[in-house]
């Protein structure tokens, strides 16, 4: 994702990133949020994001008709010393930090795992009762913005945008 | 079951955070800006259910993990309806090229 240049490409690595993490969820034993990733960020956000990248595609004149092409949607890089700069560090500086911190909670035994759905739906129900809440009436009011942002308006000025 | 030590979720989850802070920085496409927020938010994730495994009887860390993620999908799908937008309007994604309020 960080090395390629097509956008179409680096949702795809996007993809298996995705999944590799809902792995990872397994094996920290979150089963729930683990089906919960593949749900919405595979099944929604990735979708969404690919939608996205094919909808803003610049269409190249002579690559439009070539179907032996590659689909080329690429993106500018921006400087890459700049960027080595910060992410590296940032990489070496928190390695140096978890692999030299002694955190009190990880040398307990490892409890016995079970099933996290139970407890996940009597804490939804309980005690993050009102984030809960919020969190529908988030989701209600973001599904409400998204749909009318994206739907075409009857401006003149974006009108020869939508026939195209 | 051999558990997995939760020294590596962390680092796993450092490294896909300096990921996504490379591409956020790097890439001037909005999409790859999006995709890099995106896995910020999942390498955040990562060290909350890490955390979390050692707490079972509230699961503090799962709860915002889940929260987390319902906000980055509501988060994804306005952020592409302005994108659309800003494509319709401006007939590029390119951030740089982005430079003016009014056309």
């Amino acid at each position: 994702m960080l090395l390629t240049r097509n956008v179409l490409y680096a949702a795809f690595f996007l993809l298996l990133t995705l999944l590799g993490v809902a792995a990872l969820f397994v094996l920290a034993g979150a089963d729930f949020l683990a089906i919960a990733q593949i749900m919405i960020y595979v099944g929604g956000v990735l979708v969404l994001v690919i939608f996205g990248v094919m909808l803003t595609h610049k269409r190249e004149p002579q690559a439009a008709t070539d179907s032996q092409q590659p689909n080329r949607i690429l993106t500018l890089n921006r400087n890459w010393v700049g960027v080595l700069l910060v992410a590296m560090p940032l990489f070496l500086a928190l390695y140096t930090l978890l692999t030299r911190t002694n955190f009190a909670i990880m040398n307990q035994p490892s409890p016995v795992w079970r099933t996290t759905v139970d407890t996940i739906g009597k804490q939804l129900m309980t005690e993050y009762i009102v984030p809960f809440e919020l969190v529908g009436i988030l989701l209600l009011a973001a599904l409400v913005g998204a749909t009318y942002l994206a739907s075409p308006r009857s401006n003149p000025s974006t009108k020869h945008g939508n026939r195209t | 079951m051999e558990t997995v030590p939760s020294q590596l979720f962390l680092i796993v989850g450092a490294a896909l955070f300096s990921i996504g802070l490379a591409v956020v920085l790097l890439k001037r496409h909005v999409i790859m800006v999006l995709m890099g927020i995106e896995l910020m938010l999942n390498a955040v994730n990562l060290n909350l259910v890490a955390f979390s495994r050692h707490d079972p009887d509230r699961l503090q860390g799962q709860m915002l993990a889940l929260f987390v993620m319902v906000v980055a999908a509501a988060e994804s799908a306005v952020a592409l309806a302005i994108v659309l937008q800003v494509y319709r309007h401006f007939r590029t994604a390119q951030l740089d090229e982005l430079n003016e309020l009014k056309q």
